[in-house]
């Protein structure tokens, strides 16, 4: 098989609160801190809150979706009073951690998450990149308290909306099912497993380890499924109890999607796909009941780090 | 009078369900929302059985709990009652609204009974909240109710009238029907289904009373709250240091021993539950406490024997006023 050397990951960072009621990122953030965990072997760590005011009102944003700012457009828009808080804040990031793009962009930016949604844990990445496979196979061999996949949205850098796009590897780290505002301890430990393993592999892959290819099944975005709504614009159905916590069961023609409140059935029609977001609560007001996606086999090669 | 005898109560003439106390507990908003949609689309002009609220229409808007503080404290006789200044919370000024429309609290004018719908992200099944532990109305509603699937607990909070602080209280007769789990903010299939049933089993019952069926007594486990309990917190900035510990999530109406495991701490050691009593675990991890200092609720168990009750006819009530008077005059 093919054999890889990849440049060297210097520094990691690690941010929780882009949503300041999807409580782990901001826990195990704060618990770093505090632990003063600014290394893993030869690599810094470094720990951001990135939505200290949403987190500090228990609210997902103040005005705007600070996850949907890191868009070229956005971040390079000229600040005037107006300006949402959280598009000043992208920006803020941007120069602290950025800038996206750039040669001065942080390795590698995880950004951490939660999810209404039975996704167990997700990596969720723009590109395919060998050291966000390699990391993400690393844990899905090694982490059995839940089930690990692998989701890709297939955006080209310049459109792509959030933070983890800013690092020159990044990806995010969705967890669920936790209700917004609930900090669950089984949750906050899988998370925690998670990134100790990251850091093991990142200490492993700088100090010369070679790491073997493979191939990773990932779920690729394909789209999104409204509520069924009336005249006003409200929702007139809710997810059948049949899809509700089916996240990643393949949903084919005739199955049950969503059951109406005067009690009808409505069911999926279209082609077999992975449903996912599956009554994700934050997606009420974006106008998603649910994501689909196709299943995609991707292959990495060897990689080991190159020597200068 | 014999014992065996059924109690008399008056008759539940004028009923509410309320939904969206709370805005972001959406099962109660939308099957309210639903019901009144169902109501408007009778034909035969017969006057609703059952008064529709949606209490907090402004949170509902905004999808929150409240806009500026919590309605369901606001109904205290002293809230109700006392001076309110123009820049008083918004909640404030609805919960008066609400007892103009449902009370006076305390009143001969107020509804018979009031339903206040809530969910919870605790683990707690379908519960029934009430103040009192010998409101026989409230306790049959729920010995009526068993439902197959679900799980169901009467729960008292020893709060005299005076002191009772939410919106089932203005009722003569009231109770919250709290159902759990679901995220704040989300409908959840299984759990709108429980709340519609539940609601609609509450209605039958009423019917069936009113209509003068007799309703048998028998046992019925109630849990009286006794105390809550707050996170550990950092000393300065107030944060929690610790979340439920794992082998207590989900776990509500277990019965908590002293020495077992009660939350985790972020560093990962255990902190044990220090009480002298074993006490029952509810609203284990609510979201919406974290900011009244709640991790859980406590409560004893004990078991009430509920009469048999049945409705008190017109006649009978004449007859018990003219026999309270004649004693009166010896």
């Amino acid at each position: 098989m093919q054999r890889t050397s990849v440049p060297p990951i210097y520094n990691v960072t690690i941010c929780g609160g882009t949503h300041g009621n999807e409580l782990t990122g901001v826990y195990i953030v704060r618990e770093m801190q505090k632990q003063k965990m600014e290394k893993a072997g030869s690599v810094s760590v470094t720990t951001v809150e990135t939505n200290p005011r949403a987190v500090a009102a228990g609210r997902r944003y103040t005005e705007m979706d600070l996850n949907r700012c890191f868009t070229d457009v956005l971040l390079s828009s000229p600040i005037t009073e107006s300006t949402p808080y959280e598009v000043r804040r992208a920006q803020e990031l941007n120069a602290q951690l950025g800038p996206k793009g750039s040669a001065k962009a942080v390795d590698l930016l995880i950004d951490l998450h939660n999810t209404t949604s039975n996704m167990g844990l997700c990596f969720i990445f723009y590109s395919i990149d060998w050291i966000t496979l390699h990391i993400y196979k690393y844990i899905e061999n090694n982490l059995n308290s839940v089930p690990v996949r692998a989701i890709q949205l297939d955006i080209p850098s310049s459109e792509a909306y959030s933070l983890e796009s800013v690092g020159k590897h990044g990806f995010a780290i969705e967890v669920g099912p936790q209700p917004c505002g609930v900090l669950r301890a089984d949750i906050f430990n899988v998370v925690k497993e998670a990134l100790d393993l990251t850091l093991q592999w990142l200490q492993k892959f700088s100090s010369g380890h070679s790491f073997e290819g493979g191939t990773v099944d990932a779920y690729t975005f394909v789209k999104s499924v409204d509520y069924p709504r009336d005249s006003a614009g409200k929702a007139t159905a809710i997810i059948h109890q049949d899809l509700q916590d089916n996240d990643f069961k393949l949903l084919r023609s005739g199955d049950p999607i969503f059951q109406t409140f005067s009690g009808d059935i409505l069911k999926y029609e279209g082609e077999d796909l992975y449903p996912f977001f599956v009554n994700e609560c934050a997606y009420y007001e974006k106008k998603i009941a649910f994501h689909l996606a196709q299943k995609k086999t991707y292959s990495f090669p060897h990689i080991s780090v190159k020597n200068d | 009078m014999q014992v065996d005898e059924p109690v008399l109560l008056p008759r539940l003439s004028r009923v509410a369900v309320c939904g969206g106390t709370h805005g972001n507990e959406l099962s109660g908003v939308y099957l309210v929302r639903e019901m009144l949609k169902t109501e408007k689309r009778k034909e035969d002009g017969e006057p609703a059985s059952v008064l529709m609220v949606l209490s907090n229409p402004r949170a509902m808007q905004q999808c929150s709990r409240y806009v500026d503080t919590d309605l369901n404290r606001c109904f205290t006789h002293a809230t109700l009652n006392g001076p309110v200044s123009e820049g008083a919370p918004y909640e404030i000024f609805r919960a008066r609204e609400l007892n103009a429309l449902l009370g006076p609290k305390g009143s001969r004018a107020a509804v018979d009974l009031i339903c206040d719908l809530h969910n919870t992200t605790a683990n707690m099944g379908l519960s029934f909240i009430a103040y009192s532990d010998c409101d026989w109305i409230c306790l049959h509603i729920f010995r009526y109710l068993q439902m197959p699937d679900t799980p169901m607990r009467f729960i008292h909070f020893d709060v005299s009238t005076k002191e009772s602080y939410s919106l089932d209280s203005i009722g003569k007769h009231g109770f919250a029907m709290e159902i759990g789990p679901q995220p704040h903010g989300c409908v959840k299939s299984n759990i709108y289904t429980a709340m519609k049933e539940g609601v609609q089993h509450m209605q039958d019952w009423v019917r069936c009373f009113n209509s003068g069926c007799v309703f048998d007594g028998g046992p019925v486990d109630v849990f009286t709250m006794v105390k809550n309990l707050d996170y550990p917190r950092d000393g300065e900035t107030r944060s929690i240091t610790a979340a439920i510990h794992p082998r207590l999530q989900d776990r509500d109406f277990c019965l908590l021993h002293p020495g077992e495991p009660l939350f985790q701490a972020f560093s990962g050691e255990t902190i044990k539950y220090k009480g002298n009593e074993p006490l029952y675990a509810f609203f284990i991890n609510e979201c919406a406490y974290y900011e009244k200092g709640i991790a859980l609720s406590l409560a004893r168990k004990k078991r009430v024997t509920v009469p048999s009750i049945r409705v008190q006819t017109d006649e009978e009530e004449r007859a018990s006023e003219q026999s309270f008077a004649s004693e009166e005059e010896e």
